[in-house]
């Protein structure tokens, strides 16, 4: 039996280059003026998977991306790096979506893959930093969860053990699948792009993409199948209007602006009930959410 | 990211270079293959595309790998921990990260699992691990022993060694002993047949990369032999099991990350390649031509990587109010420096594609009889390959080793220090013109072709060539310094004096080179605007320095050698 692993991308824009027209008037990110890249920890990720895919006979990694057609980059240069496939959910129907409503839309198209044993995701993305993704997917489809992950170090007897990166030291933890691991930057880097893989995927395209070929062009899609990056709108995966886009995120941007960080601060709670609910009425009080 | 490729706009040029179409269309044969391989290519364009990608991929790894470890890389060094070689950790994380992506074989056909691309990704390819590391570079380019695997070796050798190449076991070309340097014919290491197996006895001095899993040695397998005739060329597999211990690493000036090993064979087991008594008179010789070209192509990329940190102080530096660069003493300098290292590139791929075309034809040979047409194509281009090969190792390292000091020299003291990297490049660009046949041998390689006539026929060639208007002048000036580089030739040859030759060679072999150069970069200019100003600069350098050859020549009679000797 195959053993699928799907692997959650998003092409960002590349914050760590960042020019004057960076965001637009309306406080969110101006993504023409940046250029696109892979996700960073995502290729964390992508690493992961593609260990455990040399690792279990059988495992087939596919990378899923939410955005629009030129996302179709992202499973192009996953296909080079070793990935055997790739969806990329897109559609205006999509758009304006914040952390809940991308979770959603995500979590909508992996059950619509059928049987998943393993998620993996980078931490977080470099354009909003929440890392709220990969955790809200893994509630959505009911899976546990191991975030923070920095190598996943062993996949046996329907269980996963992996070693997590904390703010104070290292932690090793042991999961049923299926299971969500989120990824840190501090994990393995991921491999280049092969050679040969890349001059075997170098056309490969979803049907968008395609469309804009001639004909002859055209005709290669059909002799090699695996040129077919897949192509999911909303029609495709099983859903609810109302949780999708901008009509399923509550976050609205009120107001940007610039700040410096002057001191890393950081606050530890012990994971009992009564931290957690002071927490959550102290950020209720100075308006950071709510 | 930092990609040497696609920042460098002047590589893919060369790809777009019209000979690319025959080249191509030579090493793909019909592209047979693209039915039996999913990444080989359907047609030329497929190929230059698939070309561009992988040299994209390669570009990416110089610049994020490569080049940010080669501080600690030249810092760390290799060790020999128990007669093993250990890299430093950098060049083990450079090495591992060319091989996961494929990128060893380059140019070894699909069916030993190499991308049968041509000559010229490969040799850029070279220039990029160059510019990024120049001692890296070695480790990276002595693949090319498998190119000598490959063209003389039994199909038996091919199967069993090509294939582990592909897969990034590294090589090692063993020739040097302690009394046989420039001078190989007198290699002593033994070779001798027990039972069908041949064993290796011997010290082989100075060997790059000594601790290799996959060694073609030379050694001497005729017993009672003194000369050349008596060696014969091996294929050794080192299983690591102290047969072959490497005794000590040389504490080098330059290029440390590149373990230069002395090793002890004690009845190491080898296999014959090709046949006896060829070892050096046939098989040497030709992978010499292919070690030369590469410490072109190293020498290019080292003299790119001098160009952009010369560039980037001149404009970062600010003295007396501004820039360093808006000082005429500066940036004289530093585009001089830019001019030289665009000749250098451009004779470094012209040279490249003749190798390209008739290497080819020899792969074509191997499978059927090449058509008198072929044949004689085939000829010339190998012909012109020769002739270029020691003018391009020549000019190309020398240019190297002024950039990389020019480079100290525009970062004024702090270039003396060890904070910036220009010193670095200054002690690796020394070896270039000393290794894989000094300055001095090129020179001797090359008087022939002055003598001759196949520079001359060259410089002929590209005059007939057309070009774009603006650059009529600059041409005008080349056909004077050819006038004056004939009147040399003919007034040096007509004595008919051997040493007297000998000791006017270097200045006519430069005379040709500039005018050669500044041929090709005036071609280059007609194509593509960014070479105008090179075309432009090297033309004033080049033309200044035939001048002054010619000045020299004019006076000095055979009687005046007398006043030089020793």
């Amino acid at each position: 039996m195959s053993f699928n692993i799907v692997v959650l991308a998003k092409q960002v824009p590349d914050t760590r280059n960042v020019g004057k027209d960076a965001m637009k008037a309306d406080g969110t990110v101006n993504r023409a003026a940046l250029p696109a890249i892979y996700n960073p920890e995502d290729l964390n990720a992508l690493e992961q998977a593609l260990r455990l895919k040399e690792k279990i006979e059988g495992a087939v990694v596919t990378v899923l991306t939410m955005g629009p057609a030129r996302a179709a980059e992202i499973i192009r240069e996953s296909l080079f790096r070793g990935a055997d496939r790739g969806v990329v959910l897109s559609g205006r129907e999509f758009a304006g979506s914040d952390t809940l409503a991308t979770s959603y839309a995500l979590s909508c198209a992996i059950r619509k893959m059928g049987h998943v044993d393993l998620i993996v995701c980078g931490r977080q993305a470099i354009d909003g930093d929440t890392a709220q993704v990969g955790p809200q997917v893994a509630e959505k489809l009911g899976l546990p969860q191991i975030t923070y992950a920095e190598e996943i170090m062993d996949v046996a007897d329907g269980h996963i053990t992996v070693r997590r990166r904390l703010e104070r030291g290292i932690e090793v933890v042991r999961g049923p699948l299926p299971m969500l691991v989120t990824v840190n930057g501090s994990a393995a880097p991921c491999r280049p792009r092969h050679a040969k893989l890349t001059l075997k995927y170098k056309r490969a395209a979803i049907p968008s993409e395609q469309a804009a070929l001639d004909e002859a062009d055209k005709a290669l899609y059909a002799e090699r199948p695996y040129l077919n990056i897949g192509e999911w709108g909303v029609a495709d995966i099983d859903h609810d209007d109302r949780w999708l886009g901008l009509t399923g995120s509550p976050t609205k941007v009120k107001h940007i602006e610039n700040v410096v960080f002057t001191a890393k601060e950081s606050k530890r709670l012990s994971p009992a009930d009564n931290e957690v609910e002071d927490l959550m009425k102290e950020l209720i009080a100075n308006h950071t959410i709510g | 990211m930092a990609n040497f490729y696609k920042d460098n706009p002047a590589l893919k040029y060369q790809l777009t270079h019209p000979l690319m179409q025959k080249i191509v269309a030579l090493k793909e044969r019909d592209f047979a293959d693209k039915d039996k391989y999913d990444y080989a290519p359907a047609d030329v364009a497929d190929a230059l595309d698939s070309y561009d990608k992988v040299l994209e991929i390669i570009g990416e790894i110089c610049g994020e790998v490569i080049a940010p470890n080669a501080e600690g890389v030249d810092h760390d060094g290799p060790q020999v921990v128990n007669n093993r070689v250990v890299y430093a950790p950098g060049t083990q994380q450079n090495h591992d990260t060319l091989a996961q992506a494929g990128l060893y074989g380059m140019s070894l056909p699909r069916r030993y699992g190499g991308l049968n691309f041509s000559m010229i990704p490969y040799v850029m390819a070279a220039e990029l691990v160059s510019r990024a590391d120049a001692g890296f570079a070695n480790i990276w380019g002595l693949q090319d022993c498998a190119e000598t695997i490959y063209e003389f070796a039994s199909e038996d050798i091919k199967q069993e060694y090509l294939p582990r190449v592909c897969r990034g076991e590294t090589c090692s070309m063993d020739l040097t002993e302690p009394d046989a340097g420039s001078d190989l014919q007198a290699v002593q290491l033994k070779a001798t047949e027990r039972d069908g197996q041949w064993y290796l006895n011997g010290v082989k001095r100075f060997i790059t990369n000594g601790d290799a899993q996959i060694k073609l040695v030379l050694a001497r397998s005729e017993e009672g032999t003194s000369d050349g005739r008596g060696l014969s060329y091996f294929v050794v597999d080192n299983k690591h099991d102290d047969r072959i211990k490497v005794r000590r690493i040389e504490n080098k000036l330059g290029i440390k990350g590149s373990p230069t090993c002395e090793l002890v064979f004690n009845n190491v087991p080898a296999r014959l390649v090709g046949m006896r008594r060829m070892g050096l008179i046939k098989y040497v010789m030709s992978l010499m031509n292919g070690a030369r070209l590469g410490v072109g192509a190293q020498s290019v990329g080292l003299s790119q990587a001098a160009y952009e940190e010369a560039l980037a102080y001149a404009r970062d530096r600010k003295q007396f109010g501004k820039a360093i660069i808006e000082f005429p003493a500066v940036f004289e300098m530093v585009s001089l420096i830019k001019a030289k290292l665009d000749a250098s590139r451009a004779l470094l791929y012209e040279t490249t594609r003749c190798v390209d075309v008739y290497k080819a034809y020899e792969g074509i040979e191997q499978e059927r009889k090449l058509t008198p047409e072929e044949k004689a194509e085939y000829k010339e281009y190998q012909k012109m390959a020769d002739a270029l090969t020691p003018m391009l190792k020549m000019f190309s390292s020398e240019y190297a080793n002024q950039n990389a000091y020019d480079c100290i020299q525009v970062h004024g003291g702090s270039g003396f220090m060890k904070d910036y990297a220009c010193e670095r490049l200054y002690r690796d660009a020394r070896i270039l013109t000393i290794y894989e046949g000094t300055s001095q041998l090129q020179v001797v390689a090359a008087i022939r072709h002055v003598t001759t006539g196949t520079y001359l026929k060259r410089i002929r060639e590209y005059e007939a060539m057309p070009c774009a208007e603006a650059f009529a002048p600059l041409r005008q000036r080349l056909a004077g310094m050819t006038a004056l580089y004939e009147q040399a030739v003919a007034r040096v040859t007509e004595l008919k004096n051997g040493e007297y030759l000998d000791f006017c060679a270097r200045r006519l072999v430069e005379m040709a080179g500039h005018i050669l150069m500044g041929h090709l970069l005036v071609l280059d200019a007609s194509r593509d605007d960014m070479f105008a100003r090179s075309a432009a600069v090297y033309l004033n350098h080049g033309e200044a320095e035939v001048r002054k050859h010619a000045a020299f020549l004019e006076h000095i009679r055979p009687e005046d050698v007398e006043l030089y000797k020793a």
